[in-house]
């Protein structure tokens, strides 16, 4: 591992986003923009109390996956990949390079939603606000993470527009957004417990709600980080220098 | 011991795609410090050659040695320039950015990306976005990152297409240069009328190499004129051992 040549690739990431106005200006505000959405749908409700810290585990989650997703696949497209790969570069040094500079985007992105769901769409945030923010950055984060193993992982553009669908609602769908997670029949509560998507979720409601100890919320996002670790390892190694 | 060996050597070798054999058993020899050509109709297994000795290719079987090691090894990394058939550069960042970027990855200076531009003719596009440039430009980009770090084998895929004649001279006489200057360049190109700018030519045909001569020598043995010529001569008399059906030339190679 050289920290010249993951940093080098961190900087032409963002180097490139930097050039590209537009995309700078979606990925830093459509999450916020959607939980904002939600809030209005619910004015007159208490949903939004409820859900809306799900809200936050969902949009920057679901945003990071894609973008980072389809960097690593312009990556590919492009040839790029191939050069690389040819050059004294390690994979996991591709791959962390990656995954600092989404990262870096991943936690701007997540402060901006959560600072507009608590000061302007007046989400209650009855615990430490400095929590909301460690479990929604960790979240994001495991977005980039995912995005990152399936890309590589994939062989074709095609394969990494399918992880979305493949990787992303399953644990949308059992991770207690539709139902809650104890009213699940018995195999897919257990299977939605392991999913890291479902940890983010109860995390951060623990936090908006302040009904749980500090220590409930560190294992989730211990938990979280777990998830992320592995993506990225399992991501460097599934990268082949050789194709076809 | 190992400066003695040639830039490239192959016994064998055997490429699958698919259920298609795209390299049935080459067996190739290159010596160092010349400007081979590899010239072949489009689809008759160049760029999979190129990219067996790269390293980028799966091989089913059979030993490529470059500079003396094993093809994709690490310790190559360093000492091969790969220029890919389309320009792989970052079109969102500017030529130099873009230069910057591969030359800390493979541990060049700064003063070299500013001669690099120099010698490609980019210095006039050097702050402009690669996406901005011209297809000739942006082919000129990405042989300039191929060319970083002082490379002791160019593998440099079709690096002329589509460009004007005054730019392809040019270019060319990069080639020999650099070659002058110690360097082994595999050009590839499905133009036959860059062959004579060779020293060595490599004829390429479904897979197979049909001939491996310097320009001079495979006019003589052919009795003909022009690479183009020679190709088609070259052509006829395999498909006469092999007393294969005559009909199979529509792979017919086009100069431009």
């Amino acid at each position: 591992m050289n920290p010249k040549r993951i940093l080098a690739t961190t900087t032409r990431v963002l180097g490139q986003i930097r050039h590209d106005h537009r995309t700078m200006a979606l990925l830093l505000v459509v999450p916020a923009l959607l939980i904002g959405l939600v809030a209005w749908i619910f004015t007159d409700t208490p949903v939004f109390g409820q859900i809306g810290p799900e809200m936050i585990a969902l949009f920057p989650f679901i945003v990071m996956f894609l973008v980072t997703s389809i960097a690593t696949l312009r990556e590919r497209r492009s040839g790029t990949l191939e050069r690389l790969l040819a050059l004294p570069l390690g994979k996991g040094e591709f791959i962390l390079g990656y995954a600092l500079a989404f990262g870096l985007l991943a936690i701007i992105q997540t402060a901006v939603a959560v600072g507009f769901a608590v000061w302007v769409c007046g989400l209650e945030v009855s615990g430490s606000l400095g929590l909301l923010f460690a479990v929604a950055i960790a979240d994001a984060l495991l977005g980039t993470s995912l995005g990152l193993l399936a890309s590589a992982f994939a062989r074709s553009e095609f394969q990494v527009v399918q992880f979305m669908p493949a990787l992303i609602f399953p644990q949308i769908l059992l991770g207690g957004i539709f139902l809650p997670r104890g009213q699940l029949p018995q195999v897919l509560e257990s299977i939605g417990d392991w999913l890291p998507l479902s940890h983010a979720i109860d995390a951060l409601s623990a936090v908006a709600h302040n009904d749980q100890a500090a220590s409930y919320i560190w294992i989730r996002i211990g938990f979280i980080a777990i998830w992320i670790i592995l993506s990225i390892v399992l991501g460097s190694i599934t990268l082949r220098r050789r194709t076809n | 011991m190992e400066a003695h060996a040639a830039a490239v050597s192959i016994t064998g070798l055997i490429v699958r795609r698919g259920k298609n054999l795209v390299l049935p058993g080459l067996d190739l020899e290159i010596p160092r410090g010349e400007v081979v050509g590899l010239l072949g109709p489009s689809g008759c297994g160049k760029s999979t050659l190129m990219r067996s000795i790269v390293g980028t290719q799966i091989i089913a079987s059979g030993d490529v040695l470059v500079l003396g090691e094993t093809a994709g090894s690490a310790g190559l990394r360093h000492r091969i320039g790969y220029m890919t058939q389309s320009p792989s550069i970052y079109d969102d960042l500017s030529v130099t950015e873009n230069l910057r970027y591969f030359a800390k990855i493979i541990g060049a200076s700064t003063p070299e990306v500013q001669a690099i531009i120099e010698r490609t003719d980019l210095s006039s596009v050097a702050k402009a976005l690669a996406a901005d440039l011209s297809g000739g430009q942006r082919s000129r980009a990405s042989l300039a990152i191929a060319l970083l770090g002082n490379p002791e084998l160019l593998v440099l895929d079709e690096p002329t297409v589509g460009l004007d004649p005054v730019l392809r001279v040019e270019l060319w006489e990069l080639f020999a240069q650099l070659a002058a200057e110690g360097a082994t360049l595999l050009v590839s190109s499905h133009v036959m009328d860059e062959a004579t700018r060779c020293d060595r030519l490599i004829l390429m045909r479904e897979g197979k190499i049909i001939a491996q001569e310097t320009p001079p020598r495979l006019l003589e043995l052919t009795n003909t004129t022009t690479a183009e010529d020679a190709f088609l001569a070259l052509i006829h008399a395999s498909e006469e051992n092999q007393s294969k059906p005559v009909g199979t030339a529509k792979h017919r190679a086009t100069g431009e």
